[in-house]
């Protein structure tokens, strides 16, 4: 009991010395400066690149990465500039953000939203984050995007094409460059009427969670207004990696047109096992039985590799495209890194000077000034034509890439061609579109 | 002191100590210093550390005392997780019904996969309780999503019919979990000299939580009870023969542990009220074995040490990029510095299961039971070291 | 009735995956006592040999073509394979197409030497201590391994199709009667079952009939007895686990054209080969290879959209279902052995 004593007194010491010595310089930081979390106070501000590094996406979490560093360098005056000396907004200077020198940290969502947030919510608590951006799944978007809007950060969505991300789940401290499944329905369904008919029957396979079926209905409503008629749409699970089962039956159903409702590694299996099963050479109806993969990734095109040849698809960009905006920032990615960027390393270096350029125009990090400077913002000059940040639901609005599966690549880079650009007008839809209710933006949340 | 004994009492209040000064011990470095991309205390780490503590503690109640190795106890966690989100929609986003909810919950769901599953034992026990873990993971992520959201977790909206309290604070935002008014989130932060110690109501509220249930894990341990489990690790068939029957028992360890890992769940959801089907998957569930094991199993501190190393590494190790290394190294000549990157690049940033892969292996080779087991040779070390320069002392006193 | 033909055929297109990854995990385990999560890396390294030796055969020069540009807009770069500029671009070219097949030959060396190594340089010292340990640490090296892969090839998946020859899908359905296009099945997943039977039987076959699997199986039954006769047991066991590892590599280089490989693969194939290895029974060899095949084509009736509409996500559950059921009315699974495992 004694020697019990004298832990219990040294604990009693050391505490009151120790909280002696802390009483003095004590201070809140937040609130104390300009009444938002992490308010930048040095030379630098620091923003959250939060992308999957571990997991089935890894790859492409890599080139957001590197996205992301070449914008930071561009930023801060780096480099040749890339897209700065394009875009329609001359806000930014090279000199980081008014003034402050661009410092970034890095996390690993290891694609799942309960790690995203963890890694968020330490780029905000440890680092002191006043931006999360990145990512590469819809159910990590929406998670990161709610946690943002409840710490008072503004969250610059990565790869995310739920309709969900700015439907039901849409929050006002976060915003969308990236298009959705609803786009690539309205983009895909003109050019498949167009190139394989208005008389199709159309087997959808979609993969089993909320994204999956977001764009399923997308792509169903869209190509049915055109004539199609869709005899089937089976759910498979997200974990499979075997789709024969699901494939085998295809064949017998009538259907003459498959559409593969699945991204990344679901995408490449489904797809492989289709062409497996020599779907595409087969007759159905009287007509060429045809294989359709709504969301097309280039970075996961690879891992098909020459399944994908003729199958079209939608994309949001594509490096091959020629306006100006693209052509710099491939040349500058090109020339760092060796190849072309991804369409995900795209949407993610144009968040971050979308979101630098607000932060200048408004003349302040406050999310809520952030929030307003977005809003409604018209701009050119970063790929995809003049795009719009509607102030309803936080979604970018510009023109759509329809792709094909390239005969001949030239390289393992080039994989798609372009078939389309569907103007912007064509996929636009109103912010209360059934599709993208139920949800409510709230007001903007600068935080502490 | 509460009914334990000496060595526990002093371990009890180790840990008490340990866990009430975390911000203090968990932030070493200066704040502006390289080295502080090593600190992990602030407050969601600190947060993770007990919660998945608490998960550990309870695990180790079914794995360290019966031997029953259960590979689905993630799902008691997602359960609770579930459970407590829900009850913040519906009643009240006070954290003490949620948290009671959750636990509650698990525990039902506990009895009824723990009455199914032990009717075997051996892998059949592991695989039985990892079939219902993974059903229920898969059910959650696509037929459930009405319940769970699915893939994006479940999370507060603005338009929740929340009972007690409004759907939307006055300036339209979601109203945050709190304890009776003090909000789980609020954080008071004290710098001092390039130090900045971040103390958070909710690590709080998870540390004394923690606390409670280590000093009840403790209890059972030594329980008569506790006794019986370990009797059970030891040799069912002898128990049996004497005439017992031992199914209540571990059927009421399986129920605990899993009311536990109910618990943390609970917290979990807690601490930042979203509820991911993640939480559920077989990965989950070997986390928590994985952090007994390496901890050291069917010790009391063990768990809680697992579960500190493996949610460090994934939070601090995944952060480190090469633009960090660069600083750190900067001080090199140029060949030697980029060299040195290249050499530690493919262990840090998105290398970190890697770091992780490898530590596992060294520690199990190397030391069979666990970290415990290190700390016990490096004190033991320490000893001889200390008795050597004593019989040293002791030779050299009488020559004077 | 075609639809359910079609599904059986597919369920055994399935079950020979699962049955030949099963087959070796309880090879070593009847064999080793070792319960080794490392087991599907095993698997994923088989792919990736197709992948390294297709790499290999793609090695090449790079020439200049001034008429075309790359993305950058400077003269496209093109890669000549040596193969072919060795042999000429047709001979060349079928080389390249036939990797798969040829990493065959190519793997069988690498996996028996990846199996020898695992066993001499971490599992040997492992065969005294508990269950629990060496999950733990046949784990830690699965991650190891899987990351050392990653590291090296990229986490995206890597296209390794079969031969030209092998590609496109045989009509089953107008050999027995049906309507073309009833049912058709891919050339590749034929051969794989083919392939699996070839390989099921083989291993069956040389423990029944050799001497030396005479040996290894009365090892299995009672080692100690076994080793008091006079005979190194461990040396032969360090050779079945050289065996297990091929026979886990084989079914990964036959399985990289049916999906493109990629560094997890092995992971997804963990979980369900250990149900796969305890619904047959621990350390039964005929019970996992007879649990693969069954797994395999409830797997994919339940995935018929005519179950599947009776119960919505059945798909998702099944495996699980059924193990639960079997391991309920079967204490020891199909063929399991009392006293396995069971403590």
């Amino acid at each position: 009991m004694s020697k019990m004593d004298v832990t219990r007194r040294g604990v009693l010491k050391t505490g009151a010395v120790a909280g002696g010595g802390l009483m003095l310089p004590t201070y809140l930081r937040a609130a104390g400066h300009e009444g938002f979390t992490n308010a930048p106070t040095g030379s630098t501000v620091t923003l959250g690149f939060n992308v999957p590094q571990t997991g089935p996406y890894a790859d492409e979490g890599a080139d957001e990465l590197r996205a992301y560093e070449l914008a930071v360098e561009h930023l801060n005056g780096g480099g040749d500039g890339g897209m700065l000396n394009t875009f329609s907004s001359k806000a930014l200077e090279g000199n980081g953000i008014l003034g402050k020198k661009v410092e970034y940290v890095t996390g690993d969502t290891q694609t799942k939203s309960d790690a995203a947030r963890a890694s968020a919510k330490s780029m905000i608590e440890k680092d002191g984050a006043v931006m999360i951006t990145g990512g590469s799944s819809s159910g990590v978007a929406v998670a990161v995007q709610g946690l943002c809007q409840e710490a008072g950060v503004i969250f610059m969505a990565g790869l995310t094409h739920s309709n969900d991300t700015t439907g039901k789940d849409k929050k006002a401290n976060g915003f969308r460059h990236f298009f959705n499944g609803y786009m690539s329905g309205a983009a895909l369904a003109p050019v498949l009427a167009d190139v394989y008919g208005t008389d199709r029957k159309a087997y959808h396979l979609t993969a089993d969670y909320t994204w999956g079926w977001t764009q399923q209905e997308s792509i169903a409503a869209a190509t049915e207004a055109l004539g199609w008629e869709t005899v089937n749409n089976v759910l498979t699970p997200l974990a499979a990696t075997d789709f024969s089962s699901y494939i085998a039956p295809v064949l017998n159903s009538g259907a003459d047109v498959l559409v593969l409702n699945h991204y990344g590694g679901n995408m490449v299996n489904s797809l492989t096992n289709a062409v497996q099963f020599g779907l595409r050479e087969k007759e159905i109806n009287g007509k060429n039985f045809e294989i359709v993969v709504p969301l097309f990734s280039r970075l996961m095109a690879r891992g098909a590799g020459a399944n994908i040849k003729g199958i079209l698809g939608s994309t949001n960009w594509h490096w091959s495209l020629q306006d100006e905006g693209t052509k710099t920032f491939v040349k500058s990615f090109g020339t760092k890194y060796g190849f072309p960027p991804s369409q995900a390393a795209h949407t993610c270096y144009v968040q971050t000077l979308l979101y630098a350029d607000a932060v200048a125009r408004a003349g302040s990090f406050n999310p809520c000034a952030v929030v307003e400077a977005l809003e409604g913002f018209e701009f050119d000059g970063l790929g995809n034509g003049p795009t719009l940040y509607r102030a309803e639901d936080h979604q970018c609005f510009k023109d759509v890439l329809v792709v094909r599966g390239k005969e001949n690549p030239t390289s393992e880079f080039d994989l798609l061609e372009v078939v389309q650009v569907t103007p912007r007008a064509q996929v636009e839809y109103a912010p209360d579109h059934p599709m993208f209710a139920g949800g409510a933006l709230g007001t903007c949340n600068p935080g502490a | 002191m509460f009914g334990l004994n000496k060595k526990d009492t002093s371990l009890l209040l180790v840990v008490a100590v340990l866990t009430l000064f975390a911000p203090f011990i968990l932030n070493p470095f200066p704040t502006e210093s390289g080295l502080a991309q090593f600190n992990a205390g602030y407050p969601d780490l600190m947060q993770r550390f007990v919660i998945f503590g608490i998960f550990a503690v309870g695990f180790n109640i079914l794995f360290g005392l019966t031997g029953y190795l259960s590979f689905g106890h993630a799902a008691f966690l997602g359960v609770g997780s579930y459970s407590a989100v829900w009850m913040f929609k519906l009643l009240s986003m006070n954290v003490i019904p949620a948290i009671i909810l959750s636990v509650i919950v698990a525990g039902l769901f506990a009895l009824l996969i723990g009455f199914v599953s032990l009717r075997r034992s051996g892998i059949y026990f592991s695989i039985l309780t990892l079939a219902f873990a993974q059903m229920s993971f898969n059910l959650a992520y696509s037929v459930l999503t009405p319940i769970t959201n699915g893939e994006t977790g479940l999370q507060l909206t603005l338009d929740d019919p929340r009972i007690l309290g409004v759907s939307a604070t006055a300036d339209g935002s979601i109203p945050v979990t709190s304890l009776f008014g003090l909000e789980m989130r609020s954080t008071y932060e004290m710098a001092v000299a390039g130090w900045n110690f971040q103390f958070s109501a909710g690590y709080y509220l998870c540390a004394i939580i923690m606390l409670v249930s280590f000093y009840i894990a403790v209890r059972i341990f030594r329980s008569p009870f506790g006794l019986m489990l370990r009797a059970v690790k030891c040799n069912q068939n002898r128990m049996r023969y004497t005439g017992l029957n031992t199914r209540p028992y571990t059927l009421a360890a399986f129920v605990i542990s899993g009311m536990y890992a109910g618990l943390a769940g609970g917290l979990m959801a807690s601490m930042d009220p979203l509820a991911g089907a993640e939480r559920m998957q077989w990965t989950a569930s070997g986390e928590v074995v994985l952090m007994t094991i390496l901890g050291g199993a069917g010790t009391l501190i063990g768990p809680v040490l697992g579960a500190g190393f493996i949610k460090y590494f994934e939070n601090i190790f995944s952060k480190i990029n090469d633009n960090v290394l660069h600083q750190w190294f900067g001080f090199l000549p140029d060949g030697i510095e980029d060299f040195v990157v290249f050499i530690i690049h493919p262990f840090i940033g998105k290398g970190w299961h890697l770091t992780l892969g490898i530590l596992f292996m060294l520690v199990v080779i190397y030391l069979p039971g666990g970290l415990v087991e290190g700390g016990q040779r490096i004190s033991r070390l320490f000893k001889k070291n200390k008795s050597s320069d004593d019989g040293a002392a002791a030779k050299t006193t009488p020559a004077e | 009735m075609d639809a359910i033909l079609l599904q059986i055929l597919n369920g055994l297109d399935k079950g020979s995956a699962y049955a030949l990854i099963a087959l070796g995990l309880t090879l070593i385990f009847g064999t080793l006592g070792v319960v080794n999560f490392a087991h599907g890396a095993l698997f994923m390294i088989g792919a990736f040999c197709a992948v390294t030796l297709q790499r290999i055969l793609n090695l090449s020069y790079e020439e200049i073509d001034p008429t075309q540009t790359d993305f950058l807009g400077n003269p496209l770069v093109v890669k000549v394979p040596y193969v072919q500029a060795w042999f000429g671009p047709e001979m060349g070219g079928s080389i390249i197409d036939w990797s798969v097949p040829l990493a065959i030959l190519f793997a069988i060396p690498v996996m028996i030497f990846v199996g020898f190594a695992m066993e001499r340089g971490l599992i040997k010292h492992f065969y005294k201590r508990p269950h629990a340990d060496q999950i733990l640490v046949t784990f830690g090296l699965a991650i190891v391994l899987q990351e050392v892969v990653k590291y090296f090839y990229g986490a995206n998946p890597i296209p390794t199709g079969a031969p030209e020859a092998f590609r496109g899908s045989f009509d089953f359905g107008v050999l027995l009667g049906f309507d073309p296009n009833a049912i058709i099945y891919p050339y590749w997943r034929l051969i794989y079952f083919a392939f699996a039977a070839v390989i099921i039987g083989g291993v069956f076959s040389f423990l029944q009939f050799t001497t030396f699997g005479m040996v290894v199986r009365a090892g299995m039954a009672d080692r100690e007895t076994v080793g008091l006769l006079g005979i190194n047991i461990d040396k032969r066991f360090t050779f079945m686990f050289g065996l297990a590892a091929a026979v886990a590599g084989l079914a990964g280089v036959m399985y990289a054209p049916i999906n493109s490989p990629n560094y997890h693969m092995g992971m997804d194939f963990l979980v369900l080969s250990f149900v796969v290895v305890v619904v047959g029974g621990m350390g039964s060899l005929p019970g996992a290879v007879a649990a693969g095949f069954l797994l395999g084509i409830l797997e994919s009736f339940a995935s018929m959209n005519e179950i599947k509409s009776i119960i919505p996500g059945i798909d998702q559950i099944i495996i699980y279902v059924v193990a639960i059921i079997i391991l309920l009315t079967r204490p020891r699974g199909l063929m399991g052995r009392k006293g396995v495992m069971e403590d």
